[in-house]
């Protein structure tokens, strides 16, 4: 007997689901099995990503970095792990307390249930069941990013407020104001790509970019996508330099100020596993994630090679931006999001459906995407404007 | 599960009891919550157990829809002005705030589960149980919502589409105040 439920909540395409040849024990194995290993690599992947960045953004800075612990510093990380945990555990008087110990968790969770709709390979066979090298495959695939990512709102959003403290509370204010505005140009520049895959499954999404360069999504949309997707991205991740949530020099620490020990190491950990999640996905929606040439021997190789080095390429794609860019005036991480991303992912969405219907569509919708935009360029003048001459006849200053 | 009597019929029988006591014990709690924040975390622990009872009933893209629109965006929005406006200490259940509000709370709420359970069970007032027709067929459940959305119901949807769209307008003329001048991104936050 399959169970039902659980196969269409875990995956469609799978091939490991359709057999239905009674040997339920071995598939529930399969799936236990892939769950444990894709939870053990995040971790290992969050050490070894916590001393890359380290060691890039040192060697950006002309100094050496972590070299204590273990060959080129790199036990470093699993050295502050465990001293965290030996840390001691405070709770604010003022802190909510259970709402303060939840909060970490609902950082963490989503940022690990997120990767598990990541391909990071092909096909395998496990004990003469075929399997794909991904956690979970559903058909309504990218939604389920984009669901665990507003999901990850009530971490940081909880914690600031749970801490009774008036700098967390602005942290996490800020926190959530960023990502749900984020959001939206995220989710609009998916869409272009789940129109052109024709798909909401993330396998389905890899497989319409195998076969050469030009397949790639990345190209194929018209690389307006992919830069707001990268951009939003990072918003979402609260990294530099969208990293108003934490910025040192306002507001302490953020929404983590009240948090140590073992609690504030859990926020990290969601941190780091949420910037290879991103990584990941970015590979997947626009890279083809792990397909590229192989040979023909050891083929189940190959793709998580390709797979493991485009991501590498995104993971210090953002150490890099950390280490270059300052951090934005909050003002003009709203304007970016509503004014400049929103409506160019909505523009080029529209412009990228009519394409698929005819050409000369697209042509009609670029002249009214354009329109549209003188628009709105004159109405946000206007305010402006208004707002000045307000600001000139002694009216309330901003 | 593994034995031939705990098949599919097993599985969706647990899966729904467990996620109708997640849904009931969620509704209970935003009842019940002195906090006010408690209350919108309880909300959303309902409104997961509605998505989970969705991916049960095979309709995958509301549930996530369920999660990101209603957990993901409108709790947020109730958390948001709860925490900005300083509403968020803990409330006192003794007292009622308007008179004669618990009685009439009662009443209501009876003469709305009245009103579920009777059409739940009759059809005299819509006509029919159901319109939209048994959700077999080929293709994936997206695609079969996107069809019927964008055919047979083109017209609600859109007529949906543009209430909302004044309903925003609304909001943004009745929020302003012209002769203020207002900080650009305290504006922008505040419609976030």
């Amino acid at each position: 007997m399959m169970p039902v439920a659980l196969a269409h909540l875990v995956a469609v395409g799978d091939p490991l689901f359709s057999g239905g040849a009674g040997d339920t024990l071995a598939t529930l194995a399969i799936v236990v099995l892939k769950a444990v290993v894709t939870f053990v690599v995040l971790l290992v992947g969050v050490l070894f990503m916590v001393w890359f960045e380290r060691k890039v953004i040192s060697d950006m800075q002309n100094r050496i970095g972590p070299n204590r612990a273990g060959p080129f510093g790199i036990l470093q990380t699993l050295a502050d792990g465990i001293k965290l945990f030996f840390k001691e555990d405070l709770l604010p008087d003022r802190a909510d307390r259970r709402v303060f110990k939840l909060a970490p968790y609902l950082s963490l969770v989503p940022a690990f249930l997120a990767f598990a709709i990541v391909p990071v390979g092909g096909t395998i066979t496990i004990a003469h069941h075929k399997t794909f090298l991904q956690l979970a495959d559903p058909p309504i695939g990218i939604l389920f990013l984009l669901a665990m990512s507003s999901v990850a709102v009530y971490g940081v959003m909880l914690a600031g407020w749970a801490s009774g403290s008036k700098y967390p509370l602005l942290g996490s204010v800020r926190a959530s104001a960023q990502m749900v505005s984020y959001e939206a140009a995220m989710g609009l520049s998916v869409a272009t790509i789940v129109l052109l895959a024709g798909s909401l499954s993330t396998h389905d999404i890899v497989t319409a970019q195998s076969g050469g360069v030009t397949n790639l999504f990345i190209l194929k949309a018209g690389l307006i996508p992919f830069f707001i997707f990268m951009i939003a991205a990072t918003a979402e991740l609260n990294r530099p330099p969208f990293d108003l949530v934490e910025a040192e020099q306002e507001l302490v620490g953020g929404f983590h100020t009240e948090y140590s020990s073992i609690r504030f190491a859990l926020f990290f950990l969601a941190e780091f596993m949420n910037t290879i999640t991103m990584s990941a996905v970015v590979v997947t929606l626009f890279l083809g994630g792990p397909s590229g040439p192989g040979f023909h021997f050891l083929t189940w190789l190959w793709p998580i090679l390709w797979f493991v080095a485009k991501l590498f390429v995104f993971l210090f794609t953002y150490v890099w931006l950390r280490a270059t860019l300052p951090r934005l005036r909050y003002d003009q991480l709203m304007d970016l999001g509503w004014k400049v991303l929103i409506p160019a992912s909505l523009g080029w969405l529209l412009i990228m459906a009519a394409i698929q219907l005819e050409l000369w569509y697209a042509g009609v919708g670029l002249v009214l995407g354009l329109l549209a935009w003188a628009m709105l360029a004159r109405a946000m003048r206007v305010g402006r404007e208004r707002s000045a001459s307000t600001f000139a006849r002694g009216g309330v200053t901003p | 599960m593994l034995h031939p009597l705990l098949g599919a019929a097993t599985a969706d029988l647990a899966v729904f009891t467990v996620s109708a006591i997640i849904v009931l014990a969620g509704a209970v709690g935003v009842v019940l919550a002195r906090n006010p924040v408690h209350s919108a975390l309880m909300l959303v622990m309902t409104l997961f157990g509605v998505a989970v009872l969705f991916v049960e009933q095979q309709a995958h893209f509301l549930a996530a829809v369920q999660v990101i629109v209603y957990a993901g965006a409108i709790v947020v929005l109730f958390l948001f002005v709860i925490m900005l406006l300083g509403v968020d200490k803990e409330e006192v259940l003794e007292v009622e705030q308007l008179k004669g509000q618990r009685p009439t709370a009662i009443v209501l709420g009876v003469l709305s589960l009245g009103e579920l359970l009777l059409l739940a069970r009759t059809q005299w007032a819509t006509g029919a149980i159901a319109v939209a027709g048994p959700a077999d067929g080929p293709g994936t459940n997206v695609e079969k919502l996107a069809r019927s959305i964008f055919t047979r119901y083109l017209l609600p949807f859109e007529a949906t589409s543009i209430l909302l769209v004044i309903a925003v307008v609304g909001a943004v003329v009745l929020a302003r105040r012209p002769t203020v001048a207002e900080p650009d991104g305290a504006d922008e936050g505040a419609k976030a």
